[in-house]
């Protein structure tokens, strides 16, 4: 099934889509939120007929639409990436996967499309309930647009509801519902929009805590940080909730994944949570040496989030790649021996097929069967390849984590002057306030690495490695677009940048 | 009720819905057709703001209708996407650059700061507007000449053209096609901007519109002639019962006659953009838009369901036909086009709401006043 093997080509199609998925999500998290805050602001504004929540509700908007726009520009080379770069995936899970994507454009996508017209330029063209209406229409289509984008996603971490079709050779849909109900995908889309939420009040509160500095647009300024702070402590309780749930199912469906992010070479009862540490670049799989250099670990804590139960056991990667027979896991190793019988089974059940001998097919079909659901083990060449990057999702799950505990402590600081009214004053909480937003992408980016990197080898979890996933094409075709791509990209983030801090400094005076 | 349908209805079925989101698309590159005009029709700084902000309501419209157009071949011709876009990968790409360039420039032409400058992002509009048109013509070209690929027999694509994807851009056939749709664009760009804006004030743009209706439409003609004229006449890519694929001459003068109702959109489309463009010319009217662009539709639809009905591949591969991908054997599983096929139910409302906010959107025109308020494009 995999002729002519170019690993460099995948490294470059990976880190293709790594950049611009990563692009993507600079302006995603804060379309997803902000929608929100603009359809409160604008409710408030109709509620109250207060010209100041108008101009409030305009220059926000003015922002959001400035970050949609590129938002937009990134998202259609996602979508077709699948095909160009990723073909063999679109061929061999297409039937599936195909399915939320096409969705995700007539539900959410097109709501989306056609109330942002009206948002914008709605002022005097309609009714003015009609005009919320919008405003609340492409708050609910973006997050609709999440819904089904996740369920795509979370279907490659959880692949359920579907068959191995072996005269097809593809994985077929068997149940829809299974496949949009799936608990991952629930807990993605809850962590992703609380998160996304919380990223929109970050953007508030920093935008708000400039001008508060520069001692400008000084009623809005605390206006916006009030609803910001309030709507931001809600999200950060909630991001961390989900999360909790997303490791928890991360625990139950990819061990692999819960040992690459914490570091955990040999399985332990009682594990504890690795709180800091610092991981040993020179360990490499199965050579007995330490995982870290240097760690300060909480007891228990591990086996208590990831199995809900103090003393239950956590197993390490060592576990997962050789297996432990006391613990009943199979390994890699083992998984790889009978995922080679059938890869082989069936190449000879389609030669069978094909030379009408159909005796022989029903017998490797029948051997296929037996050992299909290790069909994707049978494409590794060792088994230490089944184990992700490990340093890099320990360290970007630890950012998200220590930034997730410390924006509510951020939100709580900003009620507590704007309470005591003494918002204005409080510089030493302004000046990093400014840059909580920058904060909060990082935290984003990070939570996509901790779930993207985390799934390697895997495009599919456990079905498709990567390395099958790909397109037959050379390596320089795939970095001569890396790199247009790169150039591109930046150039607009640039641009982008630029643009929206002169929208900000120039400020709702002129609207 | 749809779980009485079989397979191959559904597959016919999802090749319609995929065409008429195609057919759609064609209509909406009224916007492209716009942008194209942009250095052509408007002369003052005013023309050119009156043009953008009457295109710039509508771009996200084409956009989000691309892009369906994408999720719902990926979702019911999978093999399809995997062939196309893994194969052809450059024509793709191309086309796909000249979208994200045209996406960010409504928004960031007339803001300050923004890099680039203004003429920079009118030049991406431009381009968006003339080569990725020609190139998506070029790219539905291969529907009937066919592309250079080749499939393992567990469908690995192998594309055996060192352009990939980019030869099509050569072949007389594609790029007459491609012609015509940018041309046809701009006569309905024109066509559309004269309906969308108020032009007192500004009677020059409006004698300069109708005329790029006239000269856009006369040039269109011969290549839509060429292009009905070969299709009548060329060699087709037929499968037979056992799925083996041959040349058939006059295969898709073939699947006209066996499909009469196909004759028939193309006989409704042709006199409709016809129409639209004599009332614009000789009657002023402002709303040729509304004809030509129906008749977009039936065209574009003919044009491509007529390679897929009727026992004929329509993505075929000229370099191993027996690779070439019909509906049938390129589609999802049963299963899927079943589930797809609830969904797709929900089309209509989506049909019902967008055509809801044009009109309350529009029921007054695009006057001057607008484009001079803070915050348009
Ligand atoms: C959780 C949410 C989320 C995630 C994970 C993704 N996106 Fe996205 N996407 C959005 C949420 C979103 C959005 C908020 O709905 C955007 C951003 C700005 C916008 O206009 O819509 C959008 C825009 C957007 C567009 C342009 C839509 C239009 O025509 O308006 C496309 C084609 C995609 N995305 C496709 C993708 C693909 C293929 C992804 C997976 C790799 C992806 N997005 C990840
Ligand atoms: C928008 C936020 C996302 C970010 C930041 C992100 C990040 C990444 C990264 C860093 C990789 C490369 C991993 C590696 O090779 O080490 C990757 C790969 C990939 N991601 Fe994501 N991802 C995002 C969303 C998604 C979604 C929603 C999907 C599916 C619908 C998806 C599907 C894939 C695929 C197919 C690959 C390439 C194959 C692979 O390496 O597994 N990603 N992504
Ligand atoms: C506070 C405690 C938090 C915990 C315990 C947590 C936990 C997790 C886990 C386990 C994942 C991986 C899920 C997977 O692999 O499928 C994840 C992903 C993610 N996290 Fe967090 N997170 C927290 C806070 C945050 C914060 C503060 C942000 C951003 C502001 C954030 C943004 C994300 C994003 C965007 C993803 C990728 C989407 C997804 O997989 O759901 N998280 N998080």
């Amino acid at each position: 099934m995999v002729e002519n093997l170019d690993l460099s080509m995948v490294n470059w199609a990976r880190a293709q889509f790594a950049l611009t998925a990563m692009y993507h999500w600079i302006f995603v998290p804060l379309t997803l939120g902000l929608s929100w805050l603009i359809a409160f602001f604008h409710t408030i504004y109709v509620r109250t007929g207060n010209e100041e929540w108008k101009r409030l509700t305009r220059f926000w908007m003015k922002l959001f639409g400035i970050n949609f726009a590129i938002g937009v520009a990134t998202g259609i080379i996602l979508e077709f990436e699948f095909g160009t770069n990723w073909s063999n995936y679109s061929w061999m899970v297409g039937d599936i996967f195909g399915a939320p994507l096409a969705i995700e454009g007539i539900f959410a996508f097109f709501l989306e499309a056609t109330f942002f017209a009206v948002m914008f330029f709605g002022w005097d063209r309609v009714s003015r309930r009609f005009h919320l209406f919008s405003t609340w229409m492409v708050a609910v289509g973006s997050n609709l647009s999440a819904v089904w984008i996740l369920v795509a996603n979370a279907w490659m971490q959880l692949p359920v509801g579907q068959e191995f079709n072996p005269d097809t050779a593809r994985f077929e849909m068997q149940n829809f519902a299974e496949v949009v109900f799936s608990p991952v995908a629930v807990t993605k889309f809850t962590h992703t929009t609380s998160s996304s939420m919380l990223l929109a009040a970050l953007f508030v509160i920093s935008v708000s805590s400039w001008f508060l500095l520069k001692k400008r647009h000084l009623l809005m300024a605390r206006r916006s940080i009030l609803v910001a702070a309030v709507f931001g402590l809600l999200a950060s309780g909630f991001a961390a909730f989900t999360g909790d749930e997303a490791a928890f199912e991360v625990a139950m469906h990819q061990p692999m994944k819960l040992a690459a992010i914490e570091g955990l070479y040999q399985g332990e009862t009682k594990a504890g949570l690795v709180a800091l540490g610092v991981i040993n670049q020179a360990k490499t799989v199965g050579d007995g040496r330490d995982g870290f250099l240097f760690k300060v670990k909480i007891p228990y804590l591990l086996s208590l989030l990831a199995k809900r139960e103090p003393g239950a056991f956590v197993p390490g990667i060592h576990d997962l790649v050789y297996g432990n027979r006391t613990r009943d896991i199979m390994g890699a190793a083992a998984k790889m021996e009978r995922g080679k019988i059938a890869v082989d089974r069936l190449d000879a059940y389609k030669e069978a097929r094909k030379a009408g001998d159909e005796q022989a097919a029903a017998a490797a079909l029948a051997e296929f069967t037996e050992h299909k659901q290790y069909l994707g083990y049978g494409f590794l060449t060792r088994p230490e390849e089944a184990v992700p990057p490990v340093a890099l999702s320990f360290y970007s799950f630890r950012v998200m984590v220590m930034l997730g505990t410390l924006f509510p402590l951020v939100f709580l600081a900003y009620l507590y002057f704007a309470w005591k009214d003494r918002l204005e004053r409080v510089t030493w909480l302004l000046v990093p306030g400014v840059f909580m937003f920058f904060l909060g992408l990082v935290a984003h980016e990070a939570g996509w690495i901790v779930a993207e990197v985390g799934r390697q080898p895997w495009a599919i979890q456990g079905l498709l490695p990567v390395t099958v996933a790909r397109s037959n094409l050379t390596t320089g075709t795939v970095q001569t677009t890396f790199f247009m791509f790169l150039v591109l990209f930046t150039v607009l983030l640039i641009a982008e940048i630029r643009i929206m801090t002169r929208q900000i400094s120039i400020g709702p005076e002129g609207e | 009720m749809i779980g009485n349908l079989d397979y191959t209805t559904l597959q016919q079925l999802w090749w319609l819905l995929c065409s008429v989101v195609g057919a759609l698309f064609l209509f909406l590159t009224f916007v492209q057709g716009g942008q194209s005009l942009l250095w052509q029709v408007a002369r003052t700084d005013l023309e050119k703001s009156m043009l953008i902000n009457s295109l710039g309501r509508k771009w996200e419209l084409t956009f989000t209708t691309l892009v369906l157009f994408g999720g719902a071949l990926f979702a019911a011709f999978p093999k399809f996407y995997a062939t196309s876009f893994g194969g052809a990968y450059w024509v793709w790409i191309l086309i796909l650059f000249t979208f994200i360039i045209q996406a960010v420039s409504y928004e960031f032409r007339a803001k300050e700061a923004n890099l680039l400058g203004a003429k920079t992002y009118e030049l991406f509009l431009l381009i968006n507007g003339t080569l990725g048109i020609l190139l998506i013509g070029a790219a539905v070209g291969t529907f009937y000449t066919g592309s250079n690929f080749r499939l393992s027999s567990y469908n690995l694509v192998t594309w055996t053209h060192p352009l990939r994807g980019l030869e099509a851009a050569f072949n007389p056939f594609n790029v007459a096609l491609g012609l015509f749709l940018v041309l046809n664009a701009r006569t309905l760009g024109a066509m559309y901007l004269l309906n969308n804006i108020e032009f007192s004030g500004l009677a020059d743009l409006e004698t300069r519109l109708r005329r790029a209706v006239r000269t856009n439409f006369l040039s269109s003609v011969p290549f839509l002639l060429f292009v009905l004229v070969n299709i009548l006449l060329m060699r087709g890519f037929g499968v037979d019962d056992q799925g083996t694929v041959s040349m058939v001459s006059r295969k898709y003068l073939a699947n006209l006659l066996a499909n009469p109702w196909l004759m028939g959109l193309l006989g409704a489309g042709l006199p409709l953009v016809f129409a639209g463009v004599f009332r614009t010319l000789h009657r002023n009217s402002s709303r040729g838009i509304w004809f030509s662009g129906t008749g977009t539709v039936l065209v574009g639809l003919t044009i491509l369901l007529l390679p897929a009905y009727n026992q004929t591949c329509f993505y075929p591969s000229h370099f191993d036909l027996q690779s070439s991908l019909t509906i049938h054997n390129a589609s999802s599983s049963l299963y899927t086009l079943r589930v797809m096929t609830w969904v797709a139910l929900f089309i209509p409302v989506v049909l019902a709401y967008v055509w809801y906010v044009w009109r309350a959107m529009d029921s007054r025109k695009l006057q001057i006043a607008d484009v001079q308020e803070k915050g348009v494009y």
